[in-house]
């Protein structure tokens, strides 16, 4: 399997799927397999902040997310299939949330809870990441701040309905995206402009 | 209710006549007096910052000798946000958002905390109504703090069962969050001179329904800890700290109250009218893991008392105004602001340039759950302020924890990680 | 306060806070005749961080929040810093052993030194962290470099791989821990009861 870069955007689409072409016996063992990987997502909860609360209420006796097959959270990476980045990323807490994404086995997903994974939410500051997709790959973005648990279980399952849409014929679905020989997961002008300010904020309060 | 004796004996007592730790002995040989070269070997273990244990990402680097601890060394910083630096950029109504987000365990006390120091620092008076609401959000925030603690640290020392429990009356306190705010977790509850809305009808009743069952799960999360040989034979005797250190280290809320100073905010320094409540402040004798856990769990019968206390008032200043009457610091109603000149000129005033304070500079401090969370601000005279600090209790109390951690087995530090009762984003900021 | 020691430049009251304005050189002095003084007794310390004002002219200042539990009492020091010199003052971690983190974070945010301090590195922000101190005026909100640049620094840091000299150290100074420390550990005792 070919460790590379994510896909720039300017090149175009593969012209058909890397590997078998599909026919009756791809797609049928497609769908078992998405469906046994969609119902038992063992979830790594990498949870720092607020996100992190309402992702263990999720968990809890009212919202329950053992009826999708997650209440086992693993908190070894080793075992995990979608890593939940619930909470505000500081750069210092960057590395870890990397190798920890390192670490886990394919197939894996990403779910960014929170505004502030999503795009450093209200922290636009000298110390915050902007959105954890500046470092690892992210599959499902959740809105909120913090997410109500119905938000995260949508969020869930909107990652399910993806999984199902996978089909093991494409081997670029489970590409590694490691680190660049500079170190950075994107190039350098592109982190830059998804961590621009935006909006009203900058204008709202008159700040720097 | 009135004050709670429990008299117990337990089978196999861990505490001796004389108040110190009976030692079974493991049936090792003890190492030499000097040292000896047997225990050179030292292991030096990383835990963290992701772990599932330590309520939140705070990375210990343990050195150990076999399973005994030598040295406790906690980093933190993996969840700074740069909150202080955010907030000279802001209002001080605006602010307040961001309080909701350093102790996210208990956002409506946060939120109180700021708005007081923000008061003090204007010179301006709340009305009755405001104080006896705050009251209300301050003793509810207790109580969602503690449930968390206890059901992490059930969890932590091995017990599952708890943790549903707890989190199922944090639910029954989100319903009366998000009745009243409309959101769950960041409240954002309070303004410069009253607070954000009124609670709306029926939730007094809402209210009154949950003083009456949360002693009911308490009394059962009692049940299963309090008398129970393995929670005691792990937190008893642990991560003990005595009173003089206690206050050396600066230590406030439970850790201080457990070691057996009898220092509560509420009542050495009130805020709110809290010398017009009635209630007890649970304080500990050995300062271990058991007695902070004995001291959380009383403060919450407390904390119900003062909310009874508190319906009582309510239901007499109904009617009465919630927000000062002063229009430079409350907005105005949006009907007048919409109709009237002056009315839409106060609006602009605040939403646009924010409500100034005079120059000077304040500290608060309030009994937070996890202690005393102090406000200290610093105004020149805009409405954004030179300086704020948060006096974080948590960060306070964590610094203590390598001496806590001398000498305890590798278990005894997720025990005593747990009774600390830290939330990373009062620490890291 | 009836007496006054030397140092103490002003005293005055903000919004009903009593504070004192005490020179650098003064500071540690004052600060333990503030402690063991009958009659002053402050033994807790409350908070100790530091401002930088707007005005680039004021110098930076040190703040000590002291409480005496049993009179009640509180009171704040400041220590002011001028800023064309090197930022330095006395450290008290041997008066209240809660200000060893707060005088950390104190020089991780601004920049202070503490003469003094057993173990002064940066608390907040990772060791090798580059971009100067944080809370001080002259520091945007969005730091000095740029995004890109300050996730390369951070992807690179990789803070848990290093140990601190105080953590390699202690792994071979078995015979530096303090005396009760290794007679506890010697009886295999867990924790202890005061």
């Amino acid at each position: 399997m070919e460790l590379t870069r994510p896909p720039e955007e300017s090149s175009p689409p593969p012209a058909e799927i890397a590997g078998v072409s599909p026919n009756f016996i791809t797609t049928k063992l497609d769908f078992l397999v998405n469906w046994a990987r969609s119902n038992s997502l063992w979830p790594m909860p990498f949870g720092t902040a607020c996100c992190a609360i309402e992702f263990m209420a999720t968990a809890a006796g009212r919202f329950d997310l053992a009826r999708f097959g997650m209440e086992r959270m693993s908190f070894s990476p080793r075992q995990a299939d979608v890593f939940i980045c619930a909470g505000r990323v500081p750069f210092k807490l960057a590395p870890v949330l990397r190798r920890i994404w390192d670490q886990m086995p394919q197939p894996k997903w990403c779910i960014s809870m929170g505004a502030c994974a999503s795009s450093g939410g209200i922290f636009d500051t000298y110390s915050m990441v902007q959105g954890i997709d500046t470092v690892v790959p992210v599959d499902v973005y959740v809105p909120g701040c913090p997410p109500r648990p119905e938000g995260l279980i949508y969020g869930i399952m909107l990652l399910q309905k993806k999984i199902k849409g996978e089909t093991l014929a494409d081997s670029s679905l489970r590409q590694e995206y490691l680190l660049d020989e500079r170190g950075l997961f994107l190039p350098p002008d592109k982190i830059d402009e998804i961590s621009e300010p935006f909006g009203n904020s900058v204008h709202q309060t008159r700040s720097a | 209710m009135s004050t709670r004796t429990v008299e117990w004996t337990l089978a196999t007592p861990s505490v001796g006549p004389d108040g110190r730790q009976i030692r079974v002995p493991l049936g090792l040989p003890s190492p030499a007096p000097d040292g000896g070269d047997e225990f050179a070997e030292r292991m030096l273990i990383n835990l963290g910052p992701q772990h599932p244990a330590t309520h939140g990402v705070l990375r210990l680097v343990l050195e150990l000798e076999g399973e005994r601890v030598v040295r406790c060394i906690p980093h933190i910083g993996y969840l700074h946000s740069g909150f202080e630096k955010l907030g000279e950029y802001r209002h001080y109504n605006q602010i307040i958002p961001l309080t909701d987000r350093t102790d996210y365990l208990s956002p409506m006390a946060n939120n109180v905390g700021l708005a007081l120091a923000a008061e003090k620092l204007m010179g301006i008076t709340i009305t009755e109504r405001c104080s006896v609401l705050r009251v209300i959000a301050c003793e509810l925030s207790r109580i969602i703090s503690h449930l968390v603690w206890m059901g992490t640290t059930g969890i932590d020392l091995g017990a599952f069962t708890p943790f549903l429990w707890t989190f199922y009356e944090r639910e029954r306190v989100y319903n009366l969050q998000e009745a009243w705010t409309g959101a769950r977790l960041t409240t954002s509850l309070t303004r410069v001179g009253g607070m954000m809305a009124d609670v709306p009808s029926g939730w007094n009743d809402q209210l009154r329904d949950f003083c009456r069952s949360l002693p009911k799960t308490l009394d059962e999360v009692d049940a299963l800890f309090t008398r129970n040989a393995i929670w005691c034979g792990r937190t008893q005797g642990i991560g003990a700290i005595g009173k003089e250190e206690a206050i050396n280290y600066s230590l406030s809320g439970p850790m201080l109250r457990a070691s057996g100073v009898p220092y509560d905010v509420r009542k050495d320094a009130p805020y709110l009218g809290y010398d017009t409540y009635d209630f007890d402040v649970p304080v500990g004798e050995h300062g271990d893991v058991y007695d902070r856990y004995r001291v959380r769990l009383e403060e919450m019968y407390q904390s119900t008392r003062i909310l009874e206390q508190a319906l009582g008032r309510l239901a007499g200043l109904d009617g009465a105004p919630l927000n000062v009457s002063d229009p430079r610091v409350i907005l105005p109603p949006k009907s007048r602001a919409m109709s009237d000149m002056e009315a839409m000129i106060f609006h602009f005033k605040q939403v646009m340039e924010g409500v100034p304070a005079p120059p000077g500079e304040t500290y608060l401090g309030i009994e937070n759950p996890k202690g005393e969370l102090g406000t200290y601000f610093v105004a020149d005279g805009t409405a954004k302020p030179v300086r704020w600090r948060i006096r974080p209790p948590s960060f306070i109390n964590l610094a203590c924890l390598p001496r806590l951690c001398e000498g305890a087995l590798l278990s005894d530090v997720i025990a005593i990680n747990a009774s600390v009762d830290i939330v990373m984003g009062e620490i890291d900021r | 306060m009836t007496e006054r020691p030397d140092g103490v430049l002003r005293a005055w009251t903000s919004c009903g806070d009593e504070i004192i304005d005490v020179s650098p050189a003064a500071a540690r002095g004052v600060l333990q005749w503030l402690r063991d003084t009958p009659g002053q007794e402050f033994n807790y310390l409350v908070d100790l961080t530091a401002v930088d004002y707007r005005d680039p002219e004021r110098p930076l200042e040190v703040v000590y929040n002291l409480r005496s539990l049993h009179r009640r009492a509180d009171l704040r020091v400041k220590v002011p810093l001028d800023k064309s010199q090197p930022l330095v003052v006395d450290s008290v971690v041997d008066l209240w052993k809660g200000a060893d983190w707060l005088e950390r974070e104190v020089y991780d945010m601004f920049g202070v030194t503490f003469r003094g301090h057993p173990d002064l590195r940066r608390i907040l922000m990772w060791d090798t962290y580059a971009e100067g101190h944080p809370l001080r005026k002259d520091f945007p909100l969005r730091g000095h470099f740029t995004r890109a640049e300050q996730t390369r620094q951070a992807l690179a840091a990789n803070p848990e791989a290093h140990y601190s000299l105080e953590e390699l150290s202690l792994a071979e100074a078995y015979a530096e821990l303090p005396e009760d420390v290794r007679k506890r550990l010697a009886a295999g005792q867990r924790g202890f009861v005061p």
